[in-house]
């Protein structure tokens, strides 16, 4: 995994994160507007990225549109990847 | 329903091979407080749950919990993937070692399998919920005893993480008891 694959990886999972806390959020205060921007605006972001990532590398979920071959198997799985490194 | 993202939730590091530090750290991925216990325990709890908001939060938490899991596996494989059989021999985890080699298993960090019996589902929402706040806080109280015997730089900055997610997690629900109370409440009265 190279330099540039890395940094749009870890950006994904920091939008990611972003999401996971307006949702549970969002799952006891569904009227609060701001968070509600808040979410559709990562969300939007997150959306572009993916895609981006995953025409570049592969699919991040097994949903997505691959190449030849089905590149959903590539490595490395999320468990091999050395973040430490930059 | 559930889509696997190939990605962690939190990018983990870990500094050195440390088997013994691997063996306590396996206490969240199959003790009674763990990651696999708080997952199985809010996702089963959801079909008696008599508000959106309860449901929703259930299976939101419920499915992080999942990717909690996985971390603490990665931690686990990390600490000992690179391990000589010398450097396991006379560690806490060389009794892991004989039944699971390297494989993180689904025990607490004294070997005792996972069971269902950690965790309940009452069919009660009140009860359920203030099982799962009761549990978000053990759960803390766990991150805080792993991250006092920790020496691994990466590994406590992870553990730190996880840490900080149960008291968002108890906080949300503090707020769910609340809405869910309110609406047993208007139906009891009107």
């Amino acid at each position: 995994m190279d330099r540039e694959q890395k940094r749009l990886l870890k950006e994904i999972m920091e939008i990611s994160f972003v999401l996971v806390e307006t949702s549970l959020y969002l799952d006891t205060h569904p009227n609060d507007q701001r968070a509600l921007s808040l979410h559709n605006t990562y969300s939007q972001k997150y959306s572009e990225l993916i895609s981006q990532y995953e025409n570049r590398y592969g699919l991040i979920t097994n949903t997505g549109i691959s190449g030849y071959p089905w590149n959903y198997i590539n490595d490395p799985w999320p468990w091999e990847i050395n973040f430490d490194i930059s | 329903m559930w889509i696997y993202e190939k990605k962690l939730q939190y990018p983990v590091r870990v500094d050195t091979t440390n088997p013994t530090l691997a063996a306590m750290i396996i206490e969240q991925f199959g003790g009674p407080d763990g990651e696999l216990s708080a997952g199985i325990r809010y996702l089963t709890q959801r079909w008696t749950m008599p508000t959106n908001q309860a449901k929703a939060i259930l299976t939101d938490i419920g499915t992080e919990e999942l990717a909690h899991w996985e971390i603490i596996g990665t931690l686990v494989w990390r600490l000992v993937k690179d391990a000589t059989v010398d450097q396991i021999k006379g560690t806490p985890f060389e009794a892991h070692f004989v039944n699971h080699g390297k494989s993180p298993f689904p025990h607490n960090a004294a070997g005792e399998a996972w069971t269902a019996g950690y965790i309940q589902s009452k069919g009660d929402p009140i009860a359920d919920l203030h099982e799962d706040m009761a549990a978000e806080e053990k759960a803390r109280a766990t991150y805080e005893w792993l991250i006092r015997v920790s020496d691994d730089p990466g590994v406590i900055d992870t553990l730190r993480f996880l840490r900080q997610r149960e008291i968002v997690h108890f906080q949300r629900f503090g707020e769910t008891l609340r809405i869910v109370q309110e609406e047993l409440d208007r139906k009891k009265y009107y």
